[in-house]
C-alpha cells in the first residue's frame, strides 16, 4: 500500500504549469505514475492531450527524459528505446537501471496504436504501457473511439433525432492484453491512488511487458464540473462500469469490490454525454448498458474466483 | 578482399561490419534477404546488435526512431510498400534529426502489385528529409552503406542507400570488401550530443512545436540538407583516402566533351556505359552523368557538367502521375532553368517500371534521338516512354 505521507516527500517529476484543462485526469495519472517510479524512467508519449498540453515548445512539464514521435506508435517507440538500452548496457556503455513507460490515450491505444501495442507485448520488451483511457478522442474534440461506451454522445457518434449516440459496446482491451499472456495486466482509475501506485510499481518490477488500463474521467468530453474528476472515477468503480482488478501471470485478482453495487444511472446522470439517454424512449439503452455491465462484472468476479 | 556477393549480401555484410546497436526490421521482397542474413549474424554472435523483429515497417521505423533518440546507432532495411508504410515516420526521423540508415531496395509500388525494381518507392520519399544515395552495383551498395553511417551522424540527418530490386539485390558480382577492423575504424564510435538514456540530463524530444517555432526548425532542417552536400564529399574523400575508391555526387562517364548525354541513376548506368563506349568507338561524342546523390540534389554541380552538351536525355525509373514528367527530369530541368541554361535541349524518358529490363538497344535509340535533336534543335516529344507497349 502506498503511504501518502512518504509519497508526498518525493520530488515531483511531472510539474505544474502545463496546459491541461482544469480538472483533467491525464495530468493526475502522469503525476501518480511518476510518483510510483523508484528507478529512473524514460517516457514515450503517443500524440494526444497529455502530449500536446505538457510540451509546448520551448516548455516542458517533464523532469524525466520524454519522447514523442507519432500517434499510433508509442509502443513501438518505447520498444526501440528499450532495445537501445539493452544494446548499450550489453556493450558496457550504460550501467544504470532504467524503467521504460509509454503513455497513450484510448484512441492511440485501442484503435490506431493497437497493432504496435500487440507487437511490442508479443515480443516481450520490458516496458510498461499505460493507456489513460478517457473513452474518446478528446484531443481532437471528443470523437468516438472503440473505448467509448454504448450510448455516449460524441462528435462522430452524435445523438440526434434518429440516433442515441454510440451504438456499439466498448472493446475490452484489458482482456486483449491478458490474451497476450504477458506477466502483468491491470485495470484501475486515477481515483484510487493506493491502488494505482502499487500497480505501477508491480508492473515495473516484472521481467517483461506490462499493461495498465487507467480510466481517466475527462471533464470536457464527459461534461461534468472540473472538481468532480476523482468522484467520477469512483462512481465508475462503484457502479462496476470499470472493475478494478489485476492479472498477474494469468491469475485474476479483484482489487476493489464496492460495498453496494450501484446502478449505472449513478455514473451516467452526472455526465452530459449521456443526458439524452434520460429522455423518454431511451430507457432501453440504459437497460442494455446495465445488462452489459452486469454481465462483465459477473465475468470478472468469476475470473477472480470470488 | 575480393569476394562474390549479391547486392543484398553486400549490404548485410556492411551492416555486420558496422555492428549497429539496434536493427528493427520487417521482411519485404526483395529486401528480405538483408534482414535474414543480418539476423543470422545476430544468431551466430557475429554482431552484438539488438535485433527487433517488429510486426510492421511502421513499427520498424518507429522503433528505430526510439532507439536512435535513446542514443543508439541504428539501421534497418526495407523496400516498396514497406518504405511507403514508413513514410509518416521518415519525416519524423528527419525532423528530429536522427541519423538512422536504411538499406533500401528499390521496388515498384502497388497498385498493381509488382515485386520488381523501379524507383517509385524511393522517389515517393524524396521530400521526407532523408539523404538518398543510389548505387549502380553491389560494390557501390556496400561502399555507400559504410559511408552512410558517417554521413548521417555528421549531418544529423537520416540516410537511405538504395539498390535496384533483383537487378542488384539478387545478382552476384565480385566486390572488394574492406576488413572488419578498417570499417570499425572508419565509422568510429557514435557519440550523440544528447540522448534519452542520459537520465542525469533529461530532455524532452518531439515536443509540440507551434507557429512560434516550427518554421525555424524546418528551416534548420532544410539548412542541414544543404550542408549535407559538403559532408557527403568529405566522407567520400576520407573513404577514397583509406580504401582507394572514389565517390562524388555523381560519376561523369565520358562527359567532359560530350555533345549528347544521358542522366540516370542506379543499375541502368552500367547499361548506358556500354552504349556510350560503343558510340565513342564510332566517333560520336556521347556521355553519361550517373547520379549517386539524389538528396541533397547537387543542382549547381550538375549544371556545370552539362556545359558542352547540346542535347540531354533524363532517364527516370519512376513516374510522378503529375501529367508532366518523371521526378529526376523535373529536378534537372528546373536546375537548368535557374542557371539560365534553359536553352539546353532536354527531354525525359520514363523506363523500366515494375522491373522491366532496359536494353542497350533502347538506350542506343535514346542517343539516336539526341543526335537528331542536336541537329534539328527541336524536341518533338518532351516526355517519352521506352520499352512500354503503347
Amino acid at each position: 500500500m502506498a503511504n501518502l505521507k512518504e509519497l508526498s516527500k518525493k520530488e515531483e517529476l511531472f510539474t505544474g504549469g502545463h496546459r491541461l484543462c482544469s480538472g483533467c485526469g491525464a495530468g493526475i495519472v502522469a503525476r501518480q505514475v511518476l510518483i510510483a517510479c523508484e528507478k529512473p524512467v524514460v517516457i514515450a508519449n503517443a500524440t494526444g492531450c497529455l502530449e500536446v498540453a505538457t510540451t509546448i515548445f520551448p516548455y516542458t512539464a517533464w523532469k524525466v527524459p520524454w519522447f514523442h514521435s507519432a500517434f499510433e506508435n508509442a509502443a513501438a517507440t518505447i520498444a526501440g528505446i528499450e532495445a537501445a538500452y539493452n544494446a548499450l548496457k550489453k556493450k558496457g556503455k550504460i550501467t544504470e537501471e532504467i524503467n521504460f513507460i509509454a503513455f497513450g490515450g484510448d484512441g492511440g491505444t485501442y484503435d490506431i496504436g493497437l497493432q504496435a501495442l500487440s507487437g511490442a507485448m508479443e515480443r516481450g520488451h520490458r516496458i510498461l504501457y499505460i493507456c489513460y483511457n478517457n473513452e474518446a478522442y478528446m484531443n481532437t474534440g471528443i470523437q468516438r473511439s472503440s473505448a467509448t461506451p454504448k450510448g455516449a454522445n460524441t462528435t462522430t457518434a452524435p445523438s440526434g433525432k434518429r440516433s442515441t449516440g454510440k451504438i456499439q459496446a466498448r472493446k475490452d482491451l484489458t482482456a486483449i492484453m491478458v490474451a497476450h499472456n504477458i506477466p502483468y495486466v491491470a485495470q484501475t482509475t486515477l481515483s484510487f491512488h493506493n491502488d494505482l501506485i502499487p500497480k505501477v510499481q508491480k508492473a515495473l518490477a516484472v521481467d517483461g511487458p506490462s499493461f495498465m488500463n487507467i480510466l481517466q474521467p475527462c471533464r470536457l468530453g464527459w461534461g461534468y464540473p472540473p472538481e468532480d474528476t476523482i468522484r467520477m472515477g469512483r462512481l465508475a468503480a462503484d457502479t462496476c462500469i470499470w472493475p478494478i482488478y489485476e492479472v498477474e501471470n494469468g491469475l485474476y485478482k479483484l482489487n476493489y469490490k464496492p460495498k453496494e453495487k450501484n446502478p449505472v444511472t449513478e455514473w451516467l446522470k452526472p455526465q452530459n454525454r449521456f443526458k439524452h439517454l434520460f429522455s423518454p424512449g431511451n430507457e432501453e439503452i440504459i437497460k442494455q448498458l446495465q445488462e452489459d455491465v452486469d454481465k462483465n462484472w459477473e465475468k470478472i468476479l468469476s475470473n477472480c474466483n470470488t | 578482399m575480393k569476394t562474390i556477393k549479391t547486392g543484398n549480401e553486400a549490404m548485410a555484410e556492411a551492416m555486420r561490419q558496422i555492428n549497429p546497436d539496434v536493427v528493427a526490421a520487417y521482411p519485404i521482397t526483395p529486401a528480405t534477404e538483408i534482414v535474414m542474413i543480418f539476423s543470422q549474424f545476430v544468431a551466430d554472435g557475429l554482431v552484438d546488435t539488438e535485433y527487433i523483429a517488429v510486426e510492421s515497417e511502421h513499427s520498424a521505423m518507429s522503433a528505430c526512431i526510439g532507439a536512435s533518440a535513446a542514443g543508439a546507432r541504428v539501421m534497418t532495411s526495407t523496400s516498396s510498400q514497406g518504405l511507403a508504410l514508413m513514410y509518416e515516420m521518415l519525416y519524423i526521423a528527419a525532423g528530429l534529426r536522427l541519423p538512422i540508415v536504411i538499406a533500401e531496395v528499390n521496388r515498384a509500388l502497388s497498385s498493381p502489385i509488382n515485386i520488381h525494381g523501379d524507383h517509385s518507392d524511393t522517389m515517393g520519399a524524396r521530400d521526407s528529409g532523408w539523404i538518398q544515395l543510389f548505387s549502380e552495383n553491389s560494390q557501390e551498395a556496400y561502399d555507400n552503406i559504410i559511408q552512410a553511417v558517417k554521413i548521417a551522424e555528421t549531418a544529423k540527418l537520416p540516410v537511405m542507400v538504395t539498390t535496384d530490386g533483383f537487378i542488384i539485390s539478387h545478382c552476384t558480382e565480385v566486390i572488394e570488401m574492406v576488413s572488419d577492423d578498417e570499417v570499425k575504424k572508419f565509422v568510429g564510435a557514435y557519440k550523440p550530443a544528447r540522448f534519452l538514456l542520459d537520465i542525469k540530463n533529461p530532455y524532452t524530444l518531439g515536443a509540440i512545436d507551434l507557429q512560434d517555432y516550427y518554421f525555424e526548425h524546418k528551416r534548420q532542417e532544410a539548412e542541414a540538407m544543404r550542408n549535407a552536400g559538403k559532408i557527403i564529399l568529405d566522407v567520400a574523400a576520407d573513404f577514397d583516402k583509406k580504401f582507394g575508391r572514389k565517390y562524388e555526387f555523381f560519376e561523369k562517364y565520358k562527359l567532359d566533351d560530350a555533345e549528347i548525354a544521358v542522366v540516370c541513376m542506379g543499375s541502368a548506368s552500367g547499361t548506358t556505359k556500354v552504349v556510350v563506349d560503343e558510340l565513342r568507338s564510332k566517333g560520336i561524342k556521347a556521355g553519361l552523368l550517373k547520379l549517386r546523390v539524389f538528396r541533397p540534389f547537387p543542382y549547381n554541380e550538375i549544371i556545370k557538367e552539362l556545359s558542352s552538351v547540346n542535347a540531354l536525355a533524363v532517364l527516370d525509373r519512376s513516374d510522378t502521375f503529375s501529367a508532366y514528367s518523371g521526378p529526376l527530369f523535373t529536378e534537372i530541368t528546373s536546375s537548368l532553368y535557374t542557371s539560365l541554361n534553359s536553352k539546353l535541349l532536354t527531354l525525359n524518358y520514363i523506363y523500366g517500371l515494375g522491373g522491366r529490363d532496359i536494353s542497350t538497344e533502347q538506350i542506343k535509340s535514346v542517343f539516336d534521338d539526341l543526335a537528331k535533336i542536336s541537329q534539328t534543335k527541336k524536341v518533338e516529344n518532351l516526355i517519352n516512354y521506352i520499352g512500354v507497349r503503347e
